[in-house]
């Protein structure tokens, strides 16, 4: 593996904005080569968010991102290329382009980079899918397949480019618990097996114990606390064990501003 | 204070609204030129297929309906002229006035508000729903370029294949209004036709021509931009369908009204 001296993913002080509304409030936030992170967080967090900044779909209103050591908010479009050219991403609804096949879909990315022949990016593409169980299905379209194929088949064109970085949205999101455990097997073997760097998304806490490596716990904008699983499990931050325990937070009502909300003529 | 400043207020955001709306357009139609042309030295090339599969989508696709539309709108002209001219007994200008009117004016506009109704409307719930379901984030973090990718083939082929279409349609209306009109005149069609063509100018034709590419622009740029801007899932792209063709059209038939100002001084 490589130094640890050097994260692969390393933002400083990142603010996000949505309009008038804080999303994020400067968070630090680094991952090292080798590890599987987990983000966790209850909704409205800022874990989406967060990822969105990760990935380059947003420019942070102040701070850094920097992915394989660059700083993508303020890399040319060569420099982004090349970044994104070694990062999968697999959505939580799939993202799967509708209008081609499963087997178009994980060739595309191979088709649009790199100058292989066609016999040779099929065969690529039908490894992937081989390694996601999803074997022989390649000429189904995205709207045949099941939730938890789609998943499979969007994390194969997630790995289509053999990246160094993979990030993944709510793996087990609307899917049974089977197949959330199998996509959890596979999210470990794609780190033993092709020393991938994975960042997953999640707010299942059973999934996520199971694959981190580390966990960061995110709320209302703030990093609580980034650590093994075992210090997450055992931190006495009351947040982070309302979201163990599943319990309810309590919420602390401020009269002048709840009277101001109810009153007020316009945002 | 609201009662008063309220609609003012709506009045300055729908103000705004409406440039940022423009400005985006106008980034939307330099980028994809930009990546039509140098795209291929930043490894974002626009592929000839995607260019020619939109051809065909909007082209080829389109030809029978704008055959069938065209016919219909040259015998139409044709009825017309005939009852209006023949009041004045200048029956026989109806032949100059039908090649003029369709090469001009109604073979671009037919064409276009033809094309923005199917290919316009399709290109926004095409790309809204893309946007949506986050395959355009998708293709985004694959370094595909969205606009590479779905814009650029889309603007390229509507350049080709409105003017093309527009041809046809001027073509096609004047041989229905040949068909109408000829036993009325007491021509045969093709002493008609060969008429037809005496009478008119390359100017006639190129002007025709020259708002379909304008045309071209607008249904493209208009179907785009709704659609990279919908928000709200389905029903977001249900509105944004509709918008795209009610824009389109209404900014073709204003273009057109200008361009008829300005070129026929």
């Amino acid at each position: 593996m490589t130094s640890a001296s050097a994260p692969l993913i390393d933002v400083t002080k990142l603010e996000a904005w949505y309009g008038r509304r804080r999303i994020l409030n400067g968070v630090d936030f680094a991952v090292n080569a080798g590890e599987i992170r987990v983000i966790m967080g209850g909704s409205g967090s800022g874990k989406s968010t967060l990822l969105r900044h990760l990935l380059g779909l947003h420019k942070p209103r102040s701070g850094t991102v920097r992915l394989l050591g660059v700083d993508i908010a303020r890399a040319s479009e060569r420099e982004l290329l090349a970044v994104r050219r070694q990062i999968g991403v697999s959505f939580q609804g799939g993202a799967l382009l509708t209008s081609l096949s499963v087997g178009d879909n994980v060739a595309l990315p191979l088709r649009e980079h790199t100058n292989l022949d066609e016999a040779t990016i099929r065969i690529m593409s039908r490894l992937k899918l081989e390694v996601v169980n999803l074997g022989g299905f390649q000429d189904l379209m995205p709207a045949q397949l099941s939730g938890g194929m789609v998943k499979r088949a969007a994390l194969a064109r997630a790995i289509a480019m053999d990246p160094k970085l993979l990030f993944f949205d709510e793996p087990s999101a609307g899917l049974d618990p089977v197949v959330s455990a199998e996509l959890d097997e596979l999210i470990l073997r794609l780190r033993d097996a092709l020393r991938m760097t994975i960042v997953v998304v999640t707010h299942e806490l059973e999934s996520a114990f199971k694959i981190a490596d580390s966990i960061t716990v995110l709320d209302q904008g703030d990093i609580l606390m980034t650590g093994t699983v075992d210090a997450v499990r055992h931190c006495d931050n009351e947040r982070i064990q309302d979201l163990l325990n599943r319990r309810p937070r309590e919420i602390q009502v401020d009269a002048d501003a709840y009277l101001k909300r109810l009153t007020e003529e316009a945002a | 204070m609201n009662t008063l400043t309220r609609p003012l207020e709506s009045l300055g955001r729908a103000t705004v609204h409406a440039f940022a709306g423009v400005g985006y357009a106008a980034a939307l139609l330099g980028e994809s030129l930009y990546f039509a042309v140098f795209g291929w030295r930043i490894g974002q090339p626009l592929r000839l297929r995607a260019v020619l599969e939109q051809m065909r989508q909007i082209g080829v696709d389109a030809l029978a309906i704008v055959t069938l539309l065209a016919l219909t709108i040259g015998v139409m002209l044709g009825i017309q002229f005939i009852a209006a001219l023949s009041e004045f007994g200048a029956q026989s200008q109806v032949v100059v006035a039908v090649a003029k009117s369709v090469t001009r004016e109604f073979g671009a506009l037919i064409t276009a508000i033809l094309v923005a109704g199917r290919s316009g409307s399709a290109l926004a719930a095409r790309i809204g729903s893309m946007s949506v379901s986050q395959e355009v984030d998708a293709l985004a973090t694959m370094g595909i370029e969205p606009v590479r990718y779905l814009a650029a083939p889309a603007l390229i082929a509507m350049l080709v294949m409105l003017p093309v279409l527009t041809i046809l349609a001027d073509a096609v209306a004047i041989l229905g209004a040949a068909l109408y009109s000829s036993p009325a005149l007491n021509v045969t069609p093709a002493a008609y036709i060969s008429q037809t063509l005496s009478l008119l100018s390359a100017g006639d034709v190129w002007q025709g021509i020259a708002k379909s590419a304008v045309f071209a622009v607008l249904i493209t740029l208009i179907g785009v931009s709704t659609g990279f801007s919908v928000a709200g899932g389905a029903e977001g792209v249900g509105r944004a369908t509709t918008r795209a063709v009610v824009l389109s059209i209404c900014w073709i038939i204003v273009v057109d009204m200008i361009f008829s100002f300005f070129l026929n001084r």
